[in-house]
């Protein structure tokens, strides 16, 4: 029990307490540099509901899960299934795909705001519709953030599928074909069945961790063109520490925190209806 | 003919992955004012790396978050390694629930906590402080580190850990002298995992430090600006220069953190 504490002081102390402590906040009304704290009930909860600002942030934050999401499984799927077929090289591919994903999501944020600028950027150059400003353009710079979140976490995706490959028995296949399937027979019949499991963990940590998206966002545009860009998570930071309202943006926290909780519970019942309980 | 298809799905592939950062690569080599063009450089120089360390300070930001990642690495390492051979291998009440729980705190988004964590560290006056980030940073790599030792000290035989006690071993010792050493690819996987996850780390970062001196590598280059415009070949230079030693470190264990990353996730 003695070896435990520590982990467990540490998960209680600095991630459970906190949490706690910010639904609590988020019934107060608490802004740091009026020194202003006091019990207000629910009713940042009713300014939440009639925040047009925060339904927007909601509907931002649901558009960029669903799209990246889904590109990132569909690439990620491509990705794996060429780094399961043998070829020359593969050793090659597969130190490529871990390329962006060791690289620090800011870093990739900047080096894609590069790649965008709209002066001097590579992309605009060569992409058909010159004059566009994918960073300044509303409708435009949420696309970019897709972007950039595909870009560093496909590879993530990839590993995953690709280890659920390796796991598939290969007589499978090899006897579909001597059955005289094609290629694309085998990849609907067989391997993307037995693939399932592995798709819905990888569709679970990327949603998960794309609801509560931060940095890629904030470094690409922090939030703009007007707002167009501004995530829960944004939405919350910018209340909390631009504004100082610590109140109100506990709220959005816990807003942001259960809608992460919705969709966990969501995919636990979806796509895993199994798993409840299990351990590793 | 079969081999077209593969042939550019490959080049398409690569171009993807490694494309973005070789064009920052290239940016950062350029001359001077010959960033706007699109061209191959006709001639290359470290400029911008000169100035990037010269006029930005940026050895004293690499030195910060170097501290942050290597510390929280080693805590995390300590506090995992007991816990997670505990949980695998002792009678722990709620085990179970303890390692959900883990899981659990992992999928918190990180702004849920962030409030009264700032609150917390400043009035504890660790703003700018190198605990202030190891404390956060070691909480939220644990959950990882549980999941993957635990799995590891219970893929070890038993009889190794049975025949230390025999032997004489208190249960500390035949933890410290043979499970230790035998789970060092696990640890090492760990390591790397947590080490990039605290490198990479941009909130909590952004949120409790102010001063530029004390900013670590995510937080530097996302605020990097000097004046009127964006000095483009610096920051190019600076995510070349921290986006390298993981690349490196990358490749070298790849097979490992390919295994840690997957770890778990296909058995389900």
């Amino acid at each position: 029990m003695l070896l435990v504490a520590p982990a467990v002081l540490l998960l209680a102390g600095v991630a459970l307490y906190p949490i706690l402590a910010t639904v609590w906040l988020s019934l107060h009304r608490s802004i740091l540099v009026f020194h202003e704290h006091r019990f207000i009930g629910l009713e940042n909860w009713a300014s939440l509901l009639g925040d047009a600002r925060f339904w927007a942030s909601l509907r931002t934050t649901l558009y960029f899960v669903a799209v990246a999401v889904s590109l990132e499984l569909l690439l990620g799927l491509l990705f794996a299934l060429l780094l399961h077929a043998s070829f020359r090289g593969r050793g090659l591919l597969r130190a490529a795909v871990l390329v962006p994903w060791a690289i620090p999501t800011v870093v990739a944020a900047r080096l894609w705001s590069w790649l965008f600028n709209a002066d001097h950027g590579l992309l605009p150059a060569l992409l058909p519709g010159h004059d566009v400003n994918w960073l300044g353009a509303p409708g435009y710079a949420l696309h970019a953030a897709i972007v950039v979140d595909v870009w560093k976490t496909t590879p993530f995706v990839a590993l995953i599928l690709l280890a659920g490959l390796q796991a598939i028995p290969p007589e499978l296949s090899r006897a579909a074909q001597l059955d005289g399937a094609g290629p694309l027979r085998i990849l609907g019949s067989i391997t993307l069945p037995l693939l399932r499991p592995a798709i819905a963990v990888a569709a679970v940590f990327r949603g998960l961790d794309a609801m509560r998206v931060f940095d890629a966002v904030y470094a690409l545009t922090g939030g703009g063109p007007a707002n167009t860009t501004e995530t829960l998570s944004i939405y919350a930071y910018k209340t909390l520490m631009r504004s100082g309202d610590f109140g109100y943006g506990s709220t959005i926290a816990v807003a942001t925190f259960l809608c992460v909780a919705v969709l966990a519970g969501l995919y636990l019942k979806l796509v895993m209806p199994n798993a409840g309980g299990q351990e590793a | 003919m079969k081999r077209l298809p593969l042939f550019l799905a490959l080049t398409a592939a690569f171009t993807f992955c490694v494309g973005p950062f070789l064009w920052q690569v290239m940016t950062s080599l350029r001359p001077e004012g010959e960033q706007t063009r699109l061209g191959f450089p006709e001639h290359l120089t470290l400029q911008a790396y000169r100035q990037l360390f010269d006029e930005h300070a940026f050895a004293r930001v690499l030195a910060t978050s170097f501290a942050v990642a290597t510390l929280t690495t080693l805590l995390c390492l300590v506090v995992g390694s007991l816990a997670a051979f505990a949980l695998a291998r002792l009678p722990v009440p709620a085990r179970g629930a303890l390692l959900a729980a883990a899981l659990g705190a992992s999928m918190f988004p990180p702004i849920a906590t962030v409030g009264p964590l700032f609150l917390a560290v400043r009035a504890l006056g660790l703003r700018d402080h190198l605990a202030g980030l190891v404390v956060p940073y070691t909480t939220f790599a644990l959950p990882l580190t549980l999941w993957v030792l635990t799995a590891h000290f219970r893929e070890l035989p038993i009889e190794l850990y049975r025949a230390a006690k025999i032997d004489g071993c208190t249960s500390f010792g035949a933890f410290r002298r043979v499970l230790l050493p035998l789970a060092a690819p696990g640890l090492v996987t760990t390591a790397l995992l947590v080490f990039i996850f605290s490198w990479n780390e941009f909130l909590y970062a952004l949120t409790f430090t102010s001063a530029p001196e004390h900013r670590t590598v995510p937080v530097a280059i996302a605020l990097f600006s000097s004046g009127h415009s964006e000095p483009w070949a610096q920051i190019a230079a600076a995510s070349v220069v921290v986006t390298l030693p993981l690349v490196v470190l990358t490749l070298l264990f790849q097979r490992r953190l390919v295994a840690g990353l997957t770890a778990g996730a296909v058995k389900g």
